[in-house]
């Protein structure tokens, strides 16, 4: 008998045919659980996959990396769909994986349109219920993982913006049991205490059970009631969570977040200098102003021949009091005449006249017209005005 | 203005804005400009100051028992 033996090469060569050729395992459906998971620094992902009793080994290159919409970790239930071959060097047989899906993602998808549509409906999305963000915040409470890269991200972006910003870290766990509760109480506290101007709630990209807690009905409450403004900054900017809906404002990323809580001080800076410039411009435009019109003013004539006017004035005085002047002259002559006038008038009218033509007036020597022979005795005495003169007598 | 020293930088800010259109309407006598145009340099520096000033503080609250305290990050 002789022996006919085939090279290991040639074997692995017939199963990786045989293997090859088989239709079903060109284009398997797996489920399982990760282990050993590394992914390589070439981009591909090297990892196990195994249930209770057995495991086979599996490989994703990196052309189908990007297609994630998780990141792999161990432990982690998947399906993955892809092609049964064998590595003919090694001898072993693996997956050669094209997609992957975490399992039981299903009932998660489900639970999570029926918590939207159901927050939704009681308006917890609304526009109208949104706050507005702080333009300049005194202090941003951040509440995200104590450690890592979200942080750090924020702190770095922030701190760029503004040298002197103040930051609060309320460090809450972002995934797994329990972290829904942290995050509200977290929520709650900030407010309750008033510990910042505005929140940013972050976390960085995971798979949909890793995000999980930001899908809870328990923080959607806690961001809605919420006092202070809050910037969600959940996952990539392809993840939506409850979280991003209710809150305030949505960041695609941590660092947008922080971008959008902190003002740029050399961006304000300049702001402050266009103000000053303005306001030295103006003060500056409305003293020329003024300086024309004091100008224009100086330059008319009131100011430039100022005699003129009074001088115009001493004539119309002068012309006054010679009005005044002739008004009396002439009430004088008029009154002069009336007067003669008058005067002879009198003359005429005059006893005096009567006397001259041999009448005299009769008087007592107190002075007291006698007109009656009446009432006079002997040796009376009278006096007699003449038109010349008086002459005492005595009647007999 | 009370308070001068407590007054938040947006307000500041939106006081400035204000005093700058006010002024640039060139309506005021110039009494009413020049004071105008002072209490803005005032607000103007109040606000660099307040940028300037501004304590860097980056801190990690603490929940205990008795409530929440404050501790330097890093």
């Amino acid at each position: 008998m002789e022996y006919n033996p085939i090279t290991v090469t040639d074997l692995n060569r017939y199963i990786k045919t045989k293997v090859d050729n088989d239709e079903y395992l060109n284009n398997v459906l797996v489920k399982g659980e990760i282990s050993n998971f590394k992914h390589h620094y070439t981009g591909h992902m090297y990892f196990t996959l195994k249930d209770e009793n057995s495991l086979i080994k599996c490989i994703m290159f990196k052309t189908y990396t990007p297609n994630l919409k998780f990141v792999p970790r161990d432990g982690m239930k998947v399906m993955v769909l892809g092609t049964v071959s064998v590595f003919e060097r090694d001898g072993v047989y693996q997956i050669y994986c094209k997609a992957m899906q975490e399992d039981g993602m299903g009932s998660l998808y489900t639970a999570y349109e029926e918590l939207k549509n159901k927050l939704e409906k009681q308006g917890l999305f609304d526009n109208k219920y949104k706050k507005q963000i702080p333009k300049f915040p005194k202090c941003i409470g951040v509440l995200t993982a104590s450690t890592g890269s979200v942080i750090r991200d924020i702190i770095n972006v922030s701190t760029r913006r503004n040298p002197n910003c103040y930051i609060k870290l309320f460090p809450v766990p972002v995934q797994g049991k329990g972290a829904s509760d942290k995050i509200s109480d977290a929520i709650k506290t900030m407010n309750k205490y008033k510990l910042a101007d505005v929140i940013i709630l972050a976390r960085g990209g995971g798979s949909l059970e890793d995000l999980w807690p930001f899908n809870e009905e328990i923080v959607a409450h806690a961001i809605f009631d919420s006092e202070i403004p809050i910037i969600s900054a959940v996952g990539h900017e392809t993840d939506f969570t409850i979280a991003d809906f209710v809150a305030d404002l949505r960041a695609p990323t941590p660092s947008a977040a922080a971008e959008l809580a902190v003002p740029n001080v050399t961006d304000l800076l300049l702001d402050l200098d266009k103000y000053d410039n303005r306001l030295k411009s103006s003060l500056r435009k409305k003293l020329e102003l003024m300086r024309l019109r004091y100008e224009k003013c100086i330059a008319g004539a009131a100011f430039k021949d100022p005699l003129k006017n009074i001088n115009e004035k001493y004539i119309l005085i002068d012309m006054k009091i010679k009005q005044i002047h002739n008004s009396i002259t002439n009430r004088i002559k008029d009154n002069k005449t009336k007067m003669i006038e008058l005067i002879t008038k009198l003359d005429t009218l005059s006893p005096l006249k009567t006397l001259s033509r041999g009448y005299t007036i009769t008087t007592d020597l107190g002075g007291k017209v006698v007109n009656s022979s009446k009432g006079l005795n002997k040796d009376d005495e009278l006096i007699l005005k003449f038109h010349d003169g008086n002459t005492n007598v005595k009647v007999i | 203005m009370k308070n001068e020293n407590n007054i938040n930088f947006e307000d500041a800010m939106k006081k400035l804005e204000e005093i700058a259109v006010e002024l640039e309407k060139n309506d005021l006598d110039l009494d009413t400009s020049v004071s105008k145009f002072e209490e803005g340099m005032k607000l103007s520096k109040q606000c660099s100051k307040m940028l300037e000033d501004a304590e860097k503080r980056i801190s990690v609250l603490i929940q205990t028992e008795k409530g929440i305290s404050e501790e330097d990050f890093e």
